[in-house]
């Protein structure tokens, strides 16, 4: 038994139709308790009020963006190594997910922003890097789109995946550079002792596993699609020669 | 491989396009921008090392897409690629031609622009030395996009997207150099993490680019 079993489609495809399930239940539990425990039943917060709420929705997605990319990153990287074509396809199928979480993290923070800094858009060094984010799995889709050859295709967004990736981190570093902050620090790290009050602290945590999950099931959903349309193009080949 | 630099230095002057256009290009960027922000000097002053930042890194942008689609197209790449140079030395010649025809005439077209852009006087120096520092990167990195599109009918506009991300860091140190020098701060700070971009890419890309075009050719 090893992790490599799952390169093969068939069995990737007979575990992940009896995961799908309990992955979409355990999903929505997750987000409908974390969600509404946190909207209904957590306390305003002194100075921001009930807007505070929009945490449960803005730190998740904001940390499955970065999660979805280095999944990406990783898979990308075994499908240069290996070639196992259910990767290649896991990564086609996070970068949708991935760039609508950025999306959400950017559109929310903006809806925060804009009672609490008094402006929608500040060029603050967290914004900057995740909009240049934004920029980048654009540029992924659009190159997964543009060629026709699958394993062509493969093999040019996985290469501009790992190019993508240290650039990326570069850019994270010129922007602080570049500007001073107005975002404030990490909400949530390991090494701390308390950033945010518990009573906010375990929705929050329920919220992140609910994301967490949701990526996982939206992910699996579009590899198997991604999957069958692959078989579905191999048997539309065979008729065609035989 | 001087052959081949030698090559496409000819082709780019004597085909005309590429050659001129983006110098063309960069000086009506520059142009374009005071009748966009109005006349006054002191926001010239301010904004000036920036739009030549900008307006090099498009002109730049301009003759990406002609690195390689011209050798695609006429066959001459598949000679490249089973010629006895490796072809991580065939990309960073391209880049290198690309860069004398692009980047150094407008590194040094730089500070004749800057006198439309009422550029202060420490500043022509360090526009130069951004520019001269910081070009090499971008052909580097244009190279790398336009092996990624080489073989892709609707190339330009994906080159773009692709391209401009990447941009972002060079730009940035880029700008920082260019700006700190003309207000008489110390800038060799951004400087030398322009430098270092730079080297980066120059040691790293070529294999990318590489890499590349071999899955491209496939």
């Amino acid at each position: 038994m090893s992790l490599w079993e799952y390169a093969n489609p068939k069995k990737f495809m007979q575990t992940s139709e009896r995961l799908l399930p309990y992955v979409a239940v355990l999903t929505a539990v997750c987000l409908l308790v974390g969600i509404s425990w946190g909207f209904f039943f957590t306390p305003d917060d002194f100075r921001m009020g009930s807007s505070v709420k929009i945490i449960y929705i803005h730190v998740p997605s904001a940390m499955m963006a970065i999660n979805a990319w280095v999944m990406m990153l990783v898979t990308s990287l075994i499908w240069l190594v290996r070639r196992h074509h259910v990767s290649a396809l896991a990564a086609k199928a996070a970068a949708p997910v991935g760039v609508t979480m950025t999306l959400i993290a950017l559109v929310t923070g903006a809806i925060w922003g804009e009672p609490m800094w008094g402006t929608y858009w500040a060029w603050d060094p967290r914004l900057t890097s995740f909009l240049i984010l934004f920029l980048f799995y654009l540029g992924y889709m659009a190159l997964w789109q543009a060629i026709d050859n699958p394993d062509t295709a493969a093999d040019l967004t996985s290469v501009l995946c790992l190019v993508g990736s240290v650039f990326a981190l570069l850019s994270r570093y010129a922007v602080n550079f570049w500007n001073q902050g107005l975002h404030q620090g990490a909400s949530l790290s390991l090494d701390k002792e308390e950033h945010v009050s518990d009573v906010f602290f375990f929705p929050l945590l329920i919220c992140l596993a609910g994301f967490v999950l949701l990526f996982v099931l939206l992910v699996l959903i579009r590899a198997r699609t991604e999957i069958r349309l692959r078989r579905l193009q191999a048997i539309e080949m065979r008729e065609r020669m035989g | 491989m001087i052959r081949l630099l030698m090559r496409d230095l000819k082709l780019a002057v004597r085909a005309g396009g590429g050659f001129g256009l983006g110098l063309a290009f960069f000086l009506i960027v520059t142009v374009l921008v005071p009748f966009g922000v109005g006349p006054g000097g002191a926001l010239l002053a301010r904004i000036a090392p920036g739009i030549l930042w900008v307006g090099a890194l498009l002109a730049c942008l301009l003759s990406l897409d002609r690195i390689f689609q011209l050798d695609f197209e006429d066959g001459s790449l598949d000679l490249l690629a089973t010629a006895p140079i490796p072809m991580e030395g065939v990309v960073a010649i391209k880049a290198l031609a690309h860069w004398l025809t692009t980047g150094l005439p407008l590194t040094l077209a730089a500070p004749l622009f800057g006198i439309f852009l009422n550029l202060p006087g420490q500043g022509y120096l360090w526009i130069v030395v951004s520019l001269g520092l910081g070009t090499p990167a971008l052909s580097m990195i244009g190279t790398f996009g336009a092996a990624l599109s080489v073989g892709l009918k609707r190339g330009g506009l994906l080159l773009s997207l692709l391209v401009l991300p990447l941009y972002v860091p060079t730009l940035i140190f880029g700008t920082e150099t260019a700006r700190r020098g003309a207000e008489g701060l110390a800038s060799s700070t951004p400087a030398l993490m322009l430098a270092g971009i730079t080297l980066g890419t120059l040691a790293l890309l070529p294999f990318a680019a590489a890499a590349a075009i071999r899955i491209n050719l496939r």
